[in-house]
């Protein structure tokens, strides 16, 4: 049985049936999922929760799915690393890694919001998937997809890492490369969406497809036994991830799961694509649309669709935002990488130092049991490290060369 | 050649189906105004008062609106102007 009641403009508070809509007709606000959460108070608990498989469906009445999801892919459930080394090295006492860069089956947390939209999908009857993509929502639309049996459309910017356009391309989806950045290219799929009747993921699924990442909230909370954080910080490009992250952390307490919830959120992002920390340094809530110039490609979007509302959840919470440079962006990324083993995508480089600035500005306090939300795998945005790196040894295979080789690694240590 | 205006669906109602319309040369606001001449309502649903909605992006020739001289934007004869409601992505 489904607990959701419907469909609910977040400006004007107009109400719908559960469509592929996802605009108020009136004001064109984004709609949102509306649940019975008197209902699903009764009905979820730790116990049955802690019964279910290990995947983002154990909290399926918290998710805009009617009964079991016919698509039947398993994601979530990903490991929340306790980083004692990176902590040390940071001077603080209890920091945790949500660690998406071993999501299933695509290495991002993309992996949740599509396999809540893929299953929509399936519910409204569609039979192909299509989305407007930064590269990691192509892969998981590529993958789920083809698992699930849509035909897929995938557009991304032609200027993407070439690694990520592989990676979409051996799932076989009809992939349009366009000649523009990532607005251009949603501006493009709007068009496209206005024309043919497709399960556009981030369009017309959107309302249902973004409550996917509640799961990485819920997540969170339970790996921590059931307690919230005291400070989580969340990479944005659109704002919708921290959003749905604060929501479910809020809900959470509102289905007496836990009874306290006095988490601050933070937003990371990059200097070179930064409307919303911009927004929320200057204590403003009016987002100013900006030409994104950084590495960090998965968060290259100049013109954030939830970014008001990103504003919101950082004065609701008392948070704060901070933005970071592309060679800060790579420092963090090794340091993650060799502190705990954990290799993020760019924008993991982003929230870690995003992290490391407000821990030094103290507004992370040294005692606070931090949560960094790293959503996206290293092994996808290698090129941004290509020369950063330290290099390998080269040598001939003789047991003398290695020596040598070793005596000086040895001495450069000592 | 007048003003070409590319109507998203959530407003297609509202213009009979029709997915581009003809706007007359002037700036953005005074384009959705002489508009809602014709398809009454279309001005309520894109704007508060004289200012574009939140939600709502607005591109003349595939230039955003808030990059140039928001609602004040000149628009020319011949001008493409597409209405597209914000969409979510990336995180």
């Amino acid at each position: 049985m489904s607990y959701v009641k419907g469909l609910k403009c977040r400006e004007c508070g107009r109400e719908y049936h559960v469509d592929p809509i996802y605009v108020c007709e009136f004001c064109f606000g984004p709609l949102e999922v509306v649940y019975d959460y008197d209902g699903i108070k009764k009905a979820l608990t730790r116990e049955v929760i802690s019964s279910r498989p290990q995947n983002l469906w154990r909290y399926k009445e918290l998710l805009p799915i009617e009964g079991e999801p016919s698509t039947a892919l398993d994601t979530g459930y990903t490991p929340l690393v306790k980083a004692d080394n990176l902590a040390r090295h940071l001077g603080i006492k209890s920091l945790y890694i949500k660690d998406d860069t071993v999501a299933h089956p695509t290495l991002s947390f993309k992996d949740r919001v599509v396999a809540v939209a893929l299953a929509k999908a399936k519910e409204f009857g569609f039979d192909t998937v299509a989305c407007a993509s930064t590269g990691n929502l192509a892969h998981s639309v590529s993958a789920h997809g083809a698992r699930a049996g849509f035909k897929r459309f995938i557009f991304i910017p032609a200027s993407l890492e070439k690694s990520k356009i592989i990676a979409s391309l051996a799932y076989e989806p009809n992939l349009i490369a366009v000649d523009g950045n990532y607005d251009e290219v949603n501006r493009l799929c709007s068009e496209v969406a206005n024309k043919y009747r497709w399960a556009f993921v981030n369009i017309n699924i959107r309302p249902f497809y973004a409550e996917g990442s509640k799961s990485q909230g819920y997540e969170i909370i339970e790996q921590l036994g059931w307690k919230a954080p005291d400070a989580v910080v969340v990479p944005c490009a659109s704002g919708s991830l921290m959003t749905k992250i604060w929501k479910s952390f809020k809900e959470m307490k509102d289905v007496g799961l836990i009874e306290k919830m006095e988490t601050r959120v933070f937003s990371a992002q990059a200097t070179g694509c930064s409307p919303i920390v911009s927004a929320i340094k200057s204590g403003i809530d009016v987002i100013r649309p900006v030409k994104p110039d950084t590495i960090a490609k998965s968060l290259a979007i100049g013109n954030p669709a939830d970014g008001y509302y990103a504003t919101q959840v950082i004065k609701e919470s008392r948070g704060y935002g901070e933005d970071v440079s592309d060679e800060e962006i790579v420092e963090a990324i090794k340091l993650m990488a060799k502190t705990e083993g954990v290799f993020a995508e760019t924008a993991g480089g982003v929230t870690l130092a995003s992290a490391i600035k407000l821990i030094k500005s103290g507004r992370i306090a040294k005692d606070d049991v931090t949560v960094l939300c790293v959503t996206g795998n290293g092994l996808k945005t290698q090129e941004a490290l290509i020369g950063k790196t330290a290099e390998p040894h080269y040598i001939k295979p003789k047991l003398s060369a290695f020596e040598e080789v070793l005596e000086k690694i040895n001495t450069v240590k000592s | 050649m007048p003003v070409k205006v590319l109507i998203p669906v959530p407003l297609q109602r509202l213009t009979k189906g029709q997915e581009t319309v003809d706007g007359s040369a002037g700036t953005v606001i005074t384009l959705i105004k002489d508009l809602d001449q014709k398809y009454s309502g279309l001005a309520e649903r894109i704007c508060e008062g004289d200012k574009v909605r939140r939600f709502v992006n607005i591109y003349v020739n595939e230039e955003d609106i808030r990059f140039m001289s928001n609602e004040e934007t000149s628009v020319k004869d011949g001008d493409v102007v597409s209405i597209v409601p914000a969409i979510a992505g990336g995180c």
